[in-house]
């Protein structure tokens, strides 16, 4: 994910004026500004609520409610492990507890080096060949602790774009 | 001429290294002098040969798999671009494996052959024949041909389509919404994923049949924010259509319009809880709303809205082009037609089976699923998502039909089968069910809120011997709450893999966590 940590207000102003006239328009927005930022800044509460005529206590509402959604910056990449019980049935707890102990963090944590936050998700689609984990916008099949390893120690050393 | 080649690109393939088994095919092939046409195809659903190369022959397609990057030389060494079997991930003509060549399929009679986003390709495999057809009918004739397919919901409560459509039909409105429910959220399943990234003009056409029969000019697929691929190719499939006229404010020269766009959830699992989706497509929190009115009537904005699961409207193609009889003549009982069973978990050929009702679970994990991938015994199987039973082998000789499962508190749901060998803890497996109702629960009613998180700890001293008899008198009186006291399905049937576990696997949870019996 190549996120631009910087953000101005000015910028904020366009994502949500592009999307505003949406019918049911915050998710959209929402989901714009945390592709572009990374997270939703809370810069952002005010102008989307006069935006939309909403109060900012709604939209703080709305942006709680899901899990998807961040109000603080997430590391370089972003590494979601599944939880759901076709993962389980083929190892998922033994990865995540090894995925803890590796990277040193729990869920909804960022690596000290800021490179990674790990996250739990419920279920990746992937459930005829998990344990699966999701590193930004990719699926990962049947990672073993030994594949996280390796893909933890890629994704240290270089972009993932790059990868094969 | 050049050798077609065929590396899918749908997510489980990626997840496996289908794009770098793409390149290498292309620069290895080039190297040798033999450059190759790459298609990237949708999935067959046979997860468990995937990556699934296939090769174009003068006698028909064949498949190779699962093909891991480093196998790609050898693969070409042994003659692949010639369709040689010598090597031994060589399976022969796609079309003769056993896996596929049994299933009946009506709506994944395309996936994995075309290019998903070619119309071309679409069309030339009966696309859009439905909605050809449609456009020649009056909407309530859409409507009784649907009825008559004999088609139910397949997101989970299996209410009949046709009748839903009824309503929506009979309700006069300024303006009403088709809505795709595309949150598939139940671990397990991954049917309506394989739809979307395989052959999305087949939803996009079920949704304008649905438009058309309704009255409908609107629709909106949510789609869960754990699919990026299925929205990236979903967008592009939208932007596809309405340049060919399948979509847009004039339909084939019809005068009639359909306009569809993809919106993301975000990661909430109750929004694929029909109204709970209403209110998050609305932009709000989304919780549960009180049902009547029912969406059909006051839906999305206070229209009258068809919800639907992808699969539910990715079977209407099929029914108007070639009937409802031809439907309506698969399956058994008041189960009509054809389910798509998506077998996972511990299984050594996890993947999509679609087949007529009536099979049985043990036919599916066995003779589909060749058993569990560990090797060791098969122990519990859980069927239609986290919220139904585990069932135990008793149990795996019913016919699968809605009616059948539902007469012994089972249910078939989405068509997920997860498979558990025998080093599953099913207390371990219940305390997950109470703690993801507490992680995915909208809040609005107590039993459901507070009684998983009490379910959560009950179990927990169950597990660590603290009173346990009493306990787990405690966790049955909590289960009988949640199950009466619950607005909707989250709540209220949370406890079922609870209660299944409780009963079938009740020596589970006389051990302690660690594994000893105490
Ligand atoms: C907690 C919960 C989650 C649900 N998740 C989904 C889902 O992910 N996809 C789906 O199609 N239906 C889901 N449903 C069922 C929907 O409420 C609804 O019945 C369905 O979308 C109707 O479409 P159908 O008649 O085509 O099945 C869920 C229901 C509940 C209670
Ligand atoms: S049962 Fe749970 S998810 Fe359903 S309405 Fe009540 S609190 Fe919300
Ligand atoms: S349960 Fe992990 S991908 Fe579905």
């Amino acid at each position: 994910m190549n996120h631009s940590q910087e953000w101005a207000p000015q910028a904020i102003q366009a994502e949500v004026d592009a999307l505003k006239h949406k019918p049911g328009a915050l998710l959209p927005i929402l989901h714009a500004l945390q592709d572009r930022i990374g997270f939703i800044p809370e810069a952002a509460v005010p102008i989307i609520a006069d935006a939309l005529h909403q109060t900012r206590a709604e939209v703080h509402g709305v942006i709680s409610f899901y899990h998807h959604f961040r109000t603080t910056p997430p590391g370089r990449h972003v590494v979601q492990i599944c939880r759901a019980e076709a993962c389980q049935s083929v190892g998922a707890r033994q990865l995540e507890a090894h995925a803890k102990a590796r990277l040193g963090v729990d869920y909804h944590q960022t690596t000290a080096d800021r490179e990674i936050t790990l996250e739990a998700v419920y279920c990746l689609g992937n459930c005829a060949c998990g344990p699966s984990i999701r590193v930004d916008d990719s699926v990962r099949g049947r990672v073993t602790p030994e594949a996280f390893d390796e893909l933890i120690d890629e994704l240290q050393t270089r972009p993932l774009e790059v990868m094969g | 001429m050049s050798v077609r080649v065929y590396v899918p690109r749908d997510t489980t393939a990626l997840s496996l290294g289908a794009d770098t088994i793409a390149s290498r095919l292309e620069r290895e092939a080039t190297a040798r002098g033999q450059p190759i046409t790459l298609v990237r195809n949708g999935s067959r659903g046979l997860s468990w040969l995937e990556p699934l190369v296939e090769v174009d022959t003068p006698i028909g397609r064949f498949a190779y798999g699962p093909v891991a990057p480093g196998d790609v030389t050898a693969l070409l060494d042994s003659g692949l671009l010639e369709g040689s079997v010598s090597h031994p991930l060589a399976q022969g003509p796609t079309e003769e494996i056993d896996y596929l060549a049994r299933q009946q399929r009506l709506t994944f009679a395309r996936i994995g052959i075309t290019d998903p986003l070619s119309i071309e390709d679409y069309r030339a495999h009966n696309g859009f024949c439905g909605l050809e057809a449609a456009l020649q009918r009056e909407p309530q004739d859409i409507v009784e041909e649907v009825k008559a397919s004999g088609l139910r919901g397949r997101g989970g409560a299996a209410f009949p389509t046709g009748i839903k459509w009824q309503t929506v039909l009979d309700t006069p409105a300024d303006q009403k919404y088709i809505v795709c429910n595309a949150d598939e959220g139940d671990s397990g399943t991954f049917a309506d994923r394989l739809v979307m990234e395989c052959d999305p003009y087949m939803l996009i056409e079920g949704m304008a049949i649905a438009g058309l029969a309704v009255g409908a000019t609107q629709g909106y697929i949510y789609l869960r924010s754990e699919y990026p691929l299925a929205k990236e190719i979903l967008d592009e499939a939208i932007r596809r259509a309405e340049q060919a006229g399948y979509l847009g404010d004039d339909l084939r020269d019809s005068g009639r319009a359909f306009h569809l766009e993809v919106r993301l959830g975000a990661g909430a699992y109750i929004c694929g809880e029909e109204t709970s989706l209403l209110e998050s497509l609305e932009g709000k929190r989304g919780l549960v709303r009180f049902k009547p009115p029912l969406p059909a009537i006051e839906g999305l904005f206070g229209r009258p809205t068809v919800v639907n699961n992808v699969l539910s409207l990715a079977a209407v193609p099929f029914i108007l082009a070639e009937g409802a009889e031809a439907y309506a003549s698969h399956g058994m009982g008041r189960s009509r037609g054809t389910l798509a069973l998506q077998l996972a978990g511990n299984v050594r050929r996890g993947g999509l089976v679609e087949l007529a009702f009536g099979t049985t679970l043990r036919t599916l994990m066995e003779a589909f699923g060749g058993g569990t991938a560990s090797g060791r015994t098969l122990r519990a199987v859980q069927v239609g998502g986290p919220l139904c039973a585990y069932l135990p082998e008793s149990q795996w000789d019913m016919p699968l039909d809605y009616e059948t499962f539902a007469e012994v508190g089972a249910g078939v749901g989405h068509g997920g089968v997860v498979m558990f060998d025998d080093s599953v803890d099913m207390a371990e497996q219940a305390r997950f069910s109470m703690e993801f109702c507490k992680v995915e629960s909208c809040g609005k009613c107590t039993p459901c809120r507070i009684g998983s998180t009490r379910g959560v700890e009950v179990i927990d001293r169950i597990r660590a011997n603290d009173n346990r008899e009493a306990n787990l008198a405690l966790l049955s009186d909590l289960c009988e709450t949640m199950v009466d006291g619950s607005l909707c399905a989250m709540g209220g049937m949370t406890p079922f893999p609870v209660q299944s576990a409780l009963k079938h696997f009740s020596e589970d949870f006389q051990r302690t966590a660690n594994g000893d019996r105490s």
